[in-house]
């Protein structure tokens, strides 16, 4: 179908100029002014309600103050991945969404007022924090995401000898390969692992501990562990047809929009989406931008049911996603060629879930719908590291590792576990911003244990 | 519609704005666009013997992103020549004849130096003249300006001089580079002025530059104190001009100016007893235009009070201003907040524990919802709450019931009951 179909045309540069930062950011006045509107509240609500804790009155009096150094460090003082967090976090449910101008008059811009901070301290090259002292205990990091960074950086300051693995060739995790770059460009995330690598943290990248190294040899190395390993890939569908030329994983789809040079081979195509999670909309959105004449997103439940943010699924309407909801697919077809050419889908209804909050979808009889599609991205949500855990042998509930809530700490001594690999079923989605907060936690929690355990051996 | 007509000792004007003695009145082109933009009237920039002026002139205060919150200048009198003015002054009245156009003028402490310039003048066709003996830099220096204004006698003798001479009202302008504003104004009075105006600008410095660290301006690399005027300096024009309305030696009218920047500054100053106001800033701010507003916002502001003239607003609030020792001791405000307007910024409460009284607390209510409340017995009325709450109607000063024992007392009358008793 699609071969009788003439070339389309679309240039690499455009699809470049595509995957460029979506939102230009605030312009000087812009940031001054919207700065100035913030009535640096008293004990205020946009701090309680950021994870991390940002001191955000602060760090906006900075920047109407023109101390951007000053309001730079506050951000990443709280939040060693703020810089990403500035574009990634669901402000509106958060900081922005606690702001009691809410409704005296509108919120204000925290998220952009952030990043305008952030990228003052990125253009001006600026390393806004420094190792004051050594210790010679050594603390393993396994996974170099948002949350094994934030927990290395603040290790690092005080003054732990720090050793990130890092299965990927780069350190940021899903920040450097799971987020879109038209939504968080890659020189963002650099920055923030540099910041990190600057206050002598290691970072061992292109090492898959428990292939390339043993977990058991880690744990006998290092004084402390911490597991902020992530998740995996998403699962297959269980249909007919996945293995056919065509079939992407998302995850998998948009790294490589981040890690290799982009090309023309969606251009022109049909791609259906599976799921409607964020990564369901980055996968989306990226198709879109790399070419694809057609988008859609299929989802067996509805808008309402739907996991993405708000933003996300706005972001995706401009985009000209199209969405079909109540959609479960059944099978994908191929072609004489063996490139998939369709997808078929049954339609659904939604009942009332016995263990779950969201209604739950069951199949209508009979009608079953074939959309003519080139492509099919499955973005059904990730499966866990299981093996991973089960190499350092210790207690997990299905793949979710189970940790004390105050310190983090796994069933086994000296190893604590963080970000998307400790988020239980029910949790709801991890955020970037919860990552870098639990790395603070652990990180304190690895420093106590150290300290006590230094103090008893003196 | 009410009448906007006002008249300063005898000046009309068809409304109370008169552009004052400044650069926005250093030509008749400017004087006329002024007018054609609705100035009531205008004082001519002030006129003596030509001046030199140096470049970078002029420099402003921005406060949390609002410019020009205050505005200094280091500029003189007119750099032009007494001939071009006053042929401009001539055109420009024959133009607008109901416009009132008032001659500025300094020159140095002579008798006939002011005789000279009073005739050439008046002989231009002005409405009336203005003595420029504020002017705090420059000027000074050649004992002019407010050299002569700081000085109650100097101010009397040339005033008496220009008198001597002078057929049209004189109004006396004033420094406010002084300890008592009263003093000069009764001295202005006593040379038989017939009006005075009030304030020239504040003695200033506008800022230091945090790279070069030089002064804001600069000339050269060098820099001088300036005069300060613009919103900034609104509180202390408008306790200089209420002062002088309640003196009872003070009885020539008083044209009002500092900080005029809408028409609702313009009703404070005639309430508290100018007959009329100058502006400068405002209109170097947004050009000539902004009188529209001003003078339709007065308009608008009489018509819904009822007010058929605006004369009927000068002095109404005079007798409302006093000393402190005629204040009410016994008098009690207290905060109260309105929970349903509060956004929970909780500026009144860290206002009120760092800085003041200690009596706002945070709270939850029945439902866990933050609120604030004032603990009305330790409250001092102090208002500092209800100055920073970004809310309108969130929190109200509330007038709190008087006890027993609680009647009207003054200081005053409290220290002659004090005198009365006998002593032990």
């Amino acid at each position: 179908m699609s071969s009788s179909q003439p070339e389309p045309w679309v240039s690499l540069k455009d699809i470049k100029k595509n995957f460029a930062e979506a939102n230009p950011g605030l312009k000087q006045k812009e940031a001054v002014e919207e700065a100035n509107r913030c009535l640096y509240c008293y004990d205020a609500p946009c701090i309680t309600a950021c994870p991390t804790g940002i001191d955000i009155p602060t760090f906006i009096k900075g920047i109407a103050t023109d101390n951007l150094k000053g309001s730079a460090r506050t951000i990443m003082e709280s939040n060693p991945v703020g810089a990403s967090c500035s574009r990634v976090c669901p402000t509106e449910e958060l900081c922005e969404g606690a702001c009691v101008l809410n409704d005296a008059s509108s919120p204000i811009m925290i998220g952009d007022l952030q990043r305008y901070a952030t990228d003052w301290a990125i253009k001006n090259e600026q390393q806004l924090f420094q190792r004051e002292k050594h210790t010679s205990s050594s603390v393993a990091i396994i996974g170099g995401g948002p949350a094994g960074l934030s927990a290395a950086r603040e290790l690092a300051r005080f003054g732990h000898e720090v050793t990130i693995f890092e299965a990927e060739e780069k350190a940021g995790g899903l920040n450097a390969h799971g987020i879109v770059s038209f939504r968080l460009p890659k020189d963002i995330v650099e920055w923030e692992v540099q910041q990190v690598k600057q206050l002598g943290v290691r970072i061992k990248t292109g090492v898959e501990v428990g292939k390339d190294i043993d977990a058991h040899l880690i744990m006998e190395m290092f004084d402390a562990v911490i597991l902020a390993i992530g998740m995996a890939n998403v699962p297959k569908l269980g249909i007919k047809g996945e293995e056919l030329n065509g079939v992407y994983d998302a995850i998998d789809f948009v790294k490589e929009t981040k890690t290799r040079p982009l090309t023309k081979h969606l251009a022109g195509k049909r791609v259906a989406v599976i799921g409607a999670g964020n990564t369901a909309i980055d996968a989306a959105t990226c198709s879109v931008r790399l070419g694809a004449e057609n988008v859609k997103i299929v989802y067996r439940r509805t808008q309402k049911e739907m996991t993405a943010y708000p933003f996300e699924f706005e972001f995706a309407k401009q985009d000209g996603v199209e969405f079909q909801w109540l959609s479960s697919p059944s099978e994908i077809t191929a072609g004489k060629d063996g490139n998939v050419n369709g997808l078929k889908v049954k339609p659904m209804k939604l009942i009332q879930s016995m263990n779950d909050k969201r209604m739950a979808p069951v199949p209508i009889e009979g009608a079953e719908d074939t959309l003519d599609v080139d492509i099919v991205i499955r973005a059904i949500g990730q499966s866990r590291h299981s093996s991973l855990i089960e190499a350092f042998s210790i207690d997990h509930d299905n793949g979710v590792i189970t940790v004390d809530p105050e310190t983090l700490a796994t069933s086994k001594e000296n190893v604590y576990a963080i970000g998307d690999s400790i988020f239980g079923k029910g949790q709801g989605e991890a955020m970037v911003v919860s990552a870098a907060e639990q790395g603070k936690q652990a990180a304190v929690s690895v420093h106590k244990a150290l300290t006590e355990k230094n103090v008893h051996l003196a | 519609m009410a009448d906007l007509t006002t008249s300063l000792a005898g000046i009309t004007s068809p409304n109370p704005f008169w552009l004052a003695s400044a650069p926005p009145t250093n030509s008749g082109y400017q004087v006329q666009r002024a007018f054609e933009a609705g100035w009531g009237g205008a004082v001519w920039k002030t006129m003596g013997d030509p001046i030199l002026n140096v470049s970078s002139r002029f420099a402003s205060t921005t406060f949390n992103g609002q410019r020009v919150a205050g505005f200094n200048n280091i500029e003189l009198i007119t750099d032009r020549s007494l001939e071009a003015n006053l042929r401009e002054i001539e055109e420009t009245k024959r133009k607008f004849p109901d416009r009132a156009i008032i001659g500025s003028i300094m020159v140095e402490p002579q008798q006939e130096k002011w005789h000279e310039i009073v005739k050439k003048v008046e002989a231009a066709g002005v409405d009336g003249l203005e003595l420029n003996f504020g002017c705090p830099h420059g000027m000074a220096e050649r004992g002019m300006g407010s050299a002569s204004g700081q000085v109650p006698e100097l101010v009397e003798k040339q005033t008496s001089w220009v008198k001597e001479a002078a057929q049209t009202p004189v109004i006396v302008k004033l420094t406010p580079n002084i300890t008592d504003i009263t003093f000069t104004a009764q001295a202005a009075v006593q040379g038989g002025a017939d009006a005075v105006s009030m304030i020239n600008t504040i003695n200033s410095l506008a800022g230091v530059d945090l790279d070069t660290w030089n002064t804001i301006p600069n000339v050269a690399g060098k820099g001088a104190h300036g005069g300060y005027c613009g919103p900034a300096v609104k509180p202390i024009a408008l306790n200089m001009v209420s002062e002088s309305a309640r003196h009872p030696e003070i009885s020539v009218p008083i044209s009002g100016m500092g900080g005029v920047s809408s028409w609702k500054e313009a009703v404070e100053f005639m309430l508290m007893g100018a007959s009329n106001v100058q502006v400068c800033t405002a209109a170097m701010h947004h050009g000539f235009r902004i009188v529209e507003d001003m003078i339709d916002g007065l308009n608008n502001y009489l018509d819904e009070k009822q007010i058929y003239s605006v004369n009927q607003l000068i002095g109404q609030s005079v007798p409302k201003f006093s000393d402190w020792g005629e204040l009410d001791l016994n008098y009690r405000v207290v905060a109260r907040i309105n929970n349903d307007a509060c956004i929970n910024c909780n500026k009144c409460h860290i206002a009120c524990e760092d800085t003041s009284h200690q009596c706002i607390d945070m709270h939850k209510d029945d439902q866990g919802n933050d609120i604030l409340q004032v603990r009305e017995e330790d409250c001092v009325g102090c208002n500092l709450c209800s100055i920073v709450c970004p809310v309108d109607g969130a929190i109200d000063m509330v007038e709190a019931p008087r006890q027993t024992g609680d009647e009207p007392m003054t200081w005053n009358e409290r220290q002659s009951l004090l005198s009365l008793m006998p002593a032990k």
